[in-house]
């Protein structure tokens, strides 16, 4: 067996971190945090964070030849193409003419 | 050449040279399936991202409606299954027949927990109207912000009908493997479905990571 | 060494080389084979017919367009025509075209492989493209579309009478058989080359089939998810793109372009890669720039997906956003060009010959610079509010389309045809036709660049008294495509049976696909092959002879 993958202890360990950014997302959405953008930052980041634990520990991406990750990332860049593409035509709406 | 000196692993097919190989490329074929159902939830991110733009004080009010508590429960139950699942891949790796089948019977299971909650919220919103077509008649909602609610609930039904659907495809196979994992099919040379299926089942549960907070917890306490 | 050679010239009665035709008959043996050479043929098959289907309604067309009036079909009907044929033509045939016929059979042989990384998945694909194409022809069948092939909303999901969601879903399914056959050569690309075949020793075909790949695993997903939420929106009232439901249409456009325009490469690509082995091999040369030719494969794929909305420069799309998407379209146009000057190069001093595939070369590389370069008007903010929705794109897009594509496809077809069916076709009557679909092509649509540009809109029935003989000369020249078209359909079938028997390399080409018996075994080699040369190394060929 070439791979080697997380041991039962970073398993566990990544599991706890899952359930306590959970629970931190859940009570940062009732806190304020001045601008409502913020607060949206705040969420995805910590979505983000969950993410990231579970493709690297539990999706063995850490473990695995690095043009995995070069794939993992490429996905999400395209998402981000995708979206900021597109907004970017609304966000542009009454610039010229 | 090695091909006929000693006798090819079972598992091994005939146009891969090794074990190691076939698996490399079992890994990279799952991760460019999975590439392609980021850009297919993505395309629903997307318009999600547009209208929550378009409409920012309409998803807050709309989002109110859900119970954020039962979304909590799911995302922990989701998590939860996402464990069970690793943890049913690491046996696997090790050769256990009982523990591994034992492991994805539990993280069925905890779909199912899932997607009963989920056919509870339903229900819900079917029974105060908040349905999109025809018969959206929100009745908490004021009706300067009806549109945008409109959006929003169409949101939720195809992301969170989206996830289900393939929760739904995931749990059978789940079963499925778990019933072969019992039969000794999976050893410390091979246990490729069991870590492809993992993939599958992790990626639903990021999808989830991103829908709670985006539907759920988008102003809960309205602070704006 | 059990090496199965190709049978001696003149040796006593041998019986007949097993290869992966003869291995074993019966519709069994072909249904379910994981051979990525019968699963090429299977799509063969299929994509012939679906281009039937797709050319039947063409010529419905040019005939309503022979008369002023709209006399032939009334216009609710015309819809579904124009409709039609592009929905076959494009799904059905230009994207699988390529790939899932050349591809399939060529890159493991390519790549000194022994099969593609996933062979149940290859059948998979061709049951699931078989699956959707007879959803969309039942769609048709059952009342047909009416959309245009790019169904925009809200017409289609809201005020259409036609079968929306049938060939919605047809699509939908289709797109998975690109998905597929897109996962499969990347993963065999990049875990299955022979020892010593780096990647700067790949050949340029392969290449193009890697960076099409990339554009299919990307890109369809997207337009999957944009057809079920028309669907959706269709059935269940959902509002994502009905402003009465808060929706916006534009959106849409977006979803909708963002797979549809990287599509269009889907589709040249793998054409392209055909051209390069065609130029090299016919002017006995190395590829001019190989590496640029190589990354310029990818840098089409992409840029590609950095230009979709130049679809929408009238649409209301925001003027900014026209003109970044427009400034990207003239970059993504460099790689293309940096193609055409390479191949050209190639031809400079080189042994150039005659053969048939080589005449469709030079006829991709004229025709496909027309319609590049047309295509850079068109990418032209002031030009385009002027073009937008005339038959100027109309032929803009035919002549990359068809005179890039299918001219790409049916060269290929022509150099490998000795390898996939061990026969030789006729030589004289190939020329023939290749020349009979130059002519006839040109005379179809060019005239539609003038008429576009004189402002006749696409998609209409009925056309001023004074666009007629534009018109009549256009589908005067179609009825000498359809009938270049006929000729090789003819000849190539007739060859499977009684075509001169071929040898491994008829042409004396370089690449791993003509070490192997014509046709090859079903394993394709007896012993991995282990690579030494670069691609393309005619210069330093051994005495081997031409032709046979």
């Amino acid at each position: 067996m070439s791979e080697h993958g997380p041991s039962l202890k970073t398993y566990v360990a990544v599991f706890v971190a899952l359930l306590l950014l959970t629970m931190a997302t859940y009570t940062a959405a009732y806190m304020d945090f001045g601008s409502h953008s913020l607060n949206v930052l705040v969420a995805l980041g910590i979505a983000v964070m969950k993410a990231t634990l579970v493709i690297l520990f539990f999706m063995h991406v850490k473990y695995n030849e690095r043009l995995v990750s070069v794939f993992v990332v490429a996905g999400f860049a395209w998402l981000a193409l995708l979206i900021v593409g597109t907004l970017h035509d609304y966000w542009t709406r009454g610039w010229l003419g | 050449m090695s091909e006929h000196a000693a006798a090819a692993h079972p598992r091994l097919q005939h146009h891969f040279d090794s074990l190691e190989q076939q698996k490399e490329a079992s890994v990279l074929g799952m991760w460019t399936f999975l590439v392609t159902e980021i850009m297919f939830f993505g395309g629903l991110f997307l318009v999600y991202t547009v209208y929550r733009v378009m409409y920012p004080d309409s998803f807050a009010v709309a989002s109110r409606e859900l119970n954020i508590f039962l979304g909590l429960i799911n995302t922990i139950v989701l998590i939860g299954s996402s464990f069970t699942m690793a943890m049913g891949v690491h046996s696997a790796a090790l050769g256990r027949k009982r523990g591994t089948a034992l492991w994805l019977i539990v993280t069925a299971l905890l779909g199912l927990v899932f997607l009963g909650v989920k056919v509870g919220e339903y229900q819900e919103k079917f029974e105060h109207h908040l349905v999109p077509g025809t018969h959206f008649a929100p009745d908490h909602i004021p009706v300067e912000h009806h549109r945008g609610a409109e959006a929003y609930f169409s949101l939720y039904f195809a992301m969170t009908g989206l996830h289900a659907t393939h929760m739904i495809i995931g749990i059978p196979m789940l079963l499925w493997l778990a019933a072969m994992a019992y039969r000794g099919r999976f050893s410390r040379a091979y246990s490729t479905p069991v870590e492809m299926f993992g993939l599958y089942w992790h990626f639903v549960d990021i999808i989830w990571i991103f829908l709670f907070p985006l539907l759920y917890l988008i102003d809960p306490s309205r602070h704006h | 060494m059990s090496s199965t050679a190709t049978a001696p010239s003149a040796a006593p009665a041998v019986p007949p080389r097993e290869h992966y035709l003869n291995v074993n008959f019966g519709v069994k043996s072909w249904l379910l084979t994981t051979d990525h050479k019968r699963i090429a043929l299977l799509y063969l098959a299929t994509i012939t017919v679906m281009f039937a289907l797709g050319g039947a309604f063409a010529v419905a067309i040019r005939l309503e367009l022979l008369t002023p009036p709209g006399d032939f079909v009334q216009s609710e009907t015309y819809n579904k025509l124009f409709t039609m044929h592009g929905v076959i033509m494009v799904f059905f045939f230009l994207i699988p075209s390529v790939p899932a016929v050349l591809g399939n059979f060529l890159l493991p042989l390519m790549l000194g492989a022994k099969d593609l990384a996933f062979p149940r998945l290859n059948l998979a694909s061709w049951y699931i493209f078989v699956v959707g194409a007879a959803f969309t022809v039942w769609a048709i069948l059952t009342g047909g579309l009416d959309t245009g092939w790019t169904f925009y909303a809200p017409y289609s999901t809201v005020a259409s009478n036609s079968n929306v969601v049938a060939a919605g879903l047809g699509i939908f399914i289709t797109g998975f058989s690109s998905i597929l056959t897109g996962v499969n050569f990347i993963v065999t690309t990049h875990k299955m080359r022979a020892p010593g075949l780096t990647w700067f020793r790949l050949p340029l075909f392969v290449w193009a089939h890697y960076a099409t790949s990339i554009i299919m695993i990307l890109g369809t997903p997207v337009i999957a998810v944009t057809v079920l939420m028309v669907a959706v929106e269709r059935i269940a009232h959902l509002g994502f793109f009905d402003p009465r439901l808060g929706g916006d249409p534009i959106l849409f456009q977006h979803l909708f372009w963002f797979y549809s325009h990287p599509a269009v490469y889907i589709m040249i690509l793998p054409s392209m890669g055909v051209i390069s082995e065609l130029v090299a091999c016919f002017s006995r040369k190395r590829v001019f720039g190989y590496s640029f030719v190589a990354m310029s494969s990818l840098a089409i794929a992409i840029i590609g997906f950095f230009v979709w909305g130049h679809h929408m420069f009238v649409s209301g799309q925001s003027t900014y956003a026209g003109m970044v998407f427009s400034f990207l379209s003239y970059l993504v146009a460099i790689p293309s060009a940096i193609k055409v000057f390479n191949w050209t190069a190639t031809l400079y001093k080189g042994s150039v010959a005659w053969d048939t595939p080589m005449l469709y070369a030079f006829g991709f590389i004229g025709l496909f610079t027309i319609g590049g370069l047309t295509g850079l008007f068109l990418a032209a903010l002031g030009l385009d509010v002027h073009v937008h929705d005339t038959y100027f794109v109309v032929a803009h897009f035919h002549y990359i389309m068809v005179g890039g594509v299918l001219m790409g496809y049916l060269g290929g077809l022509h150099f490998w045809w000795p390898k996939i069916t061990g026969r030789m076709y006729n030589e004289g009557l190939a020329k023939l036709a290749a020349l009979i679909i130059f002519v006839g092509f040109n005379l179809t649509f060019f005239p539609q660049f003038i008429l576009g540009y004189l402002g006749m809109p696409r998609r209409y029935h009925m056309y001023p008294e004074e666009f007629q003989v534009l018109n009549v000369m256009s589908s005067a020249g179609a009825s000498i495509l359809g009938i270049g078209y006929l000729i090789p359909l003819l000849y190539l079938t007739w060859s499977m049976r009684y075509g001169r028997i071929a040898p491994a390399n008829p042409w004396g080409a370089r690449g791993l696909e003509w070490q192997v018996p014509s046709p090859p075994t079903t394993y394709n080699f007896d012993q991995v092959p282990h690579v030494q040369e670069e691609a393309y190394d005619y210069a330093t060929a051994r005495k081997e002879p031409a032709h046979v």
